[in-house]
């Protein structure tokens, strides 16, 4: 035993002491892409299930390729319906929030005024409330409303005014990130050179906080999509994505639905790489 | 507050332009008071600037020197007090109601315009036509000195380039008055230096009357030709840099400008003070403007000479010498108090032992008088 030991001694330090040291020079390599793998495959099988021919209803084995789900991405009943009425909902909650967060970011930022700390308490809660309890407080604010003297039926409208409310605290914190960073001085150049308030808005600050308001608005855009929860709660009979995935998932998961979400995927990291892209050059440009 | 006001406000109220007579003034500051919460940074002040002067704010920081310049800028409201451009009261005006510009600290260009739209930026705002404003942004560059950058943006030129755009988009409007808030501030010595000349060359040649806060007395000195010093809110004095260094009348002013050597004495005639150890020295009368009792008097310690040939003279120790190449600074113990004296070094080996003993002195002349128990040292 000793001698095989003492013999492959001589022999392996180097190979065994070479491969200790490449894993130790790689080892953040190796951990970053076991890292990415485990980030990334969930995301690769619902790419690959796209173009999967299943033979059943559940789309859970592999059948072999094509591109039928692609081309007939509305032959489910309903899919369609879902995905424009989340598409509306998104566009006008993402919009209504980014207007009205940018807004409220302005006088947060801007000015000292009563109650300061409480709205920065209030536009935080959302962000820290777990979404069931959101949404089962906006159902049974809805539920009551006829009592206040308004009736609002369960349906857009409620979707709306429920998406609008929790985006509106991711646009604040978003816009206002790139406010606190702004220098006044620039205002005041503005006014000084003969711009009024209004103009000095637009030409000046508008400008300058841009960036923050676009971000504000796809991120508020990626959060409507995608929310469940909360939708679930005050949609009635209404049906967005989210709902129809969980509702059709039940009985049948059509690929479909894998290219759909396949589909906002990659429009969301065209968008990512096409920000990018546009940053380098900026930067480059300076 | 009232009693300032009483000075009647001057003919400018019509357009001074007009009437050769009489002193012009593009600024009237009157009983301006700026009290934030309890603070008051601004204590009832009153100045006239007066049209085509180069004119420096100069005091330590929170003095009020920036206070009072936002203020002629529409960038602060004052709790009291009138603000008149050309003889007419501004102070309820915004900032961009207001024939002045201002040249931030910060250069406050805007990042996203190109240097051409930044100094367009006032042009634009009036409606000038397109011909026009290209002719006059130009103009503006080759007056600093940067024409053909005009597609750049401002990130991609250095400081001291973005401050001379901060100048041009000011001064493209033509203001009656041109308010300079510490605008070299952020720059290195040797382009520091460069520009305050360049400044200097730049408002001879405009003619427009700049107002520039410093709490730099070389800058100040450099390039005004009015000087207010500003200390605690209100003015300590005001005059030229000459005036201010030869005859400063507090001993903040003294301090402030220069190195001064101040001594404490009893008033023992019209034009003689015996100082604590019992010299008696001889000061111009004017100085001493019918002071009685205890007064500070001050001299340079350039206008000191060695030995006893002037009609003032002190002796005293060698506490401490420092060689500064050009010449020696001496600092003497004196029974009136310390004594610091430069002494060109003309010749080699001429240097004094600390604890030798000096005789010092110097002219009437050089004598300045201050109030006592004042402020500073």
């Amino acid at each position: 035993m000793t001698s095989v030991a003492a013999e492959a001694g001589r022999t392996r330090p180097n190979a065994l002491s070479r491969a200790w040291a490449f894993v130790l020079r790689h080892v953040l390599t190796v951990y970053s892409l076991l890292f990415f793998v485990y980030l990334m495959l969930p995301i690769a099988v619902v790419i690959a299930f796209s173009f999967n021919h299943p033979t059943g209803r559940f789309n859970y084995t592999w059948r072999g390729f094509t591109w039928d789900n692609w081309l007939h991405w509305n032959a489910v009943p309903g899919i369609q319906s879902a995905i424009t009425l989340s598409l509306e909902i998104a566009l006008f909650a993402s919009i209504v929030a980014t207007a009205l967060g940018t807004l409220i970011a302005l006088a947060l930022v801007r000015y000292g005024f009563r109650g300061r700390g409480t709205t920065n308490l209030i536009i935080f809660l959302p962000l820290s409330t777990p979404e069931i309890v959101l949404g089962a407080s906006l159902a049974t604010l809805f539920l009551h409303s006829a009592s206040y003297g308004l009736s609002i039926p369960f349906g857009f409208w409620t979707i709306l005014i429920a998406h609008i409310m929790f985006c509106i605290s991711f646009a604040v914190v978003t816009v206002k990130a790139r406010l606190i960073g702004f220098d006044r001085h620039l205002e005041e150049a503005a006014m000084d050179l003969g711009a009024n308030e209004w103009t000095t808005f637009i030409k000046v600050t508008l400008p300058l906080i841009a960036p923050a308001i676009l971000a504000a608005l796809l991120l508020c855009f990626a959060i409507s999509v995608d929310d469940f929860v909360v939708t679930y709660f005050n949609a009635g009979n209404q049906v967005t994505f989210p709902i129809f995935v969980w509702g059709a998932a039940r009985v049948a998961t059509p690929p479909q639905i894998n290219v759909i979400g396949t589909a906002i995927f990659g429009i969301a990291v065209t968008l990512m790489l096409i920000n990018v892209f546009i940053q380098n050059r900026r930067s480059k440009q300076a | 507050m009232d009693e300032s006001v009483v000075t009647a406000p001057p003919s400018a109220a019509s357009p001074s332009a007009e009437n050769g007579s009489g002193p012009e003034y593009d600024i009237r500051l009157i009983g301006l008071t700026k009290r934030f919460d309890d603070v008051v940074a601004v204590d009832n002040l009153s100045l006239d600037i007066d049209r085509g002067h180069f004119f420096a704010l100069l005091g330590p920081s929170g003095c009020g020197k920036t206070t009072t310049l936002r203020m002629i800028g529409g960038f602060e409201e004052p709790t009291e007090g009138r603000i008149e451009l050309g003889g007419v009261d501004v102070a309820p005006l915004p900032a961009y109601k207001r024939d002045v510009n201002t040249v931030f600290q910060s250069y406050a260009l805007f990042p996203h315009l190109s240097i051409f739209e930044n100094v367009a930026f006032g042009l634009r705002r009036r409606r000038v036509k397109g011909g026009e404003v290209r002719r006059r942004v130009v103009e503006a560059l080759e007056l600093v000195g940067l024409a053909g950058l005009e597609r750049r943006k401002p990130r991609q030129l250095s400081g001291g380039q973005q401050q001379r755009i901060a100048l041009a988009r000011a001064l493209v409007n033509r203001p009656r008055v041109l308010l300079l808030d510490e605008p070299l501030g952020a720059l290195d010595l040797k382009l520091r230096k460069e520009m305050q000349l360049e400044l200097k060359r730049i408002q001879s040649e405009v003619g427009i009357t700049f107002v520039h806060v410093t709490h730099d007395q070389e800058e100040a000195m450099t390039m005004a030709d009015q000087i207010v010093i500003m200390n605690g809110g209100h003015i300590e004095q005001s005059g030229t840099p000459t005036e201010l260094y030869e005859s400063p009348r507090t001993a903040f002013v003294a301090g402030f400008l220069g190195v001064s050597n101040l001594l404490e004495g009893t008033m023992v005639g019209e034009d003689r003070v015996k100082l604590s150890d019992g010299t008696e020295v001889q000061c111009p009368r004017e100085a001493l403007g019918g002071r009685t009792g205890t007064v500070q008097i001050g001299v340079r310690p350039e206008k000191l000479r060695l030995g006893a040939g002037e009609a003032n003279s002190l002796s005293g120790t060698v506490a401490e010498s420092a060689y500064i190449g050009v010449s020696t600074q001496y600092t003497l113990d004196t029974p009136a108090g310390p004594v610091t004296v430069y002494v060109q070094n003309d010749r080699p080996g001429g240097q004094v032992a600390t604890g030798e003993r000096l005789t010092l002195s110097w002219s009437p002349e050089s004598t300045f008088v201050v109030d006592s128990q004042e402020g500073l040292q």
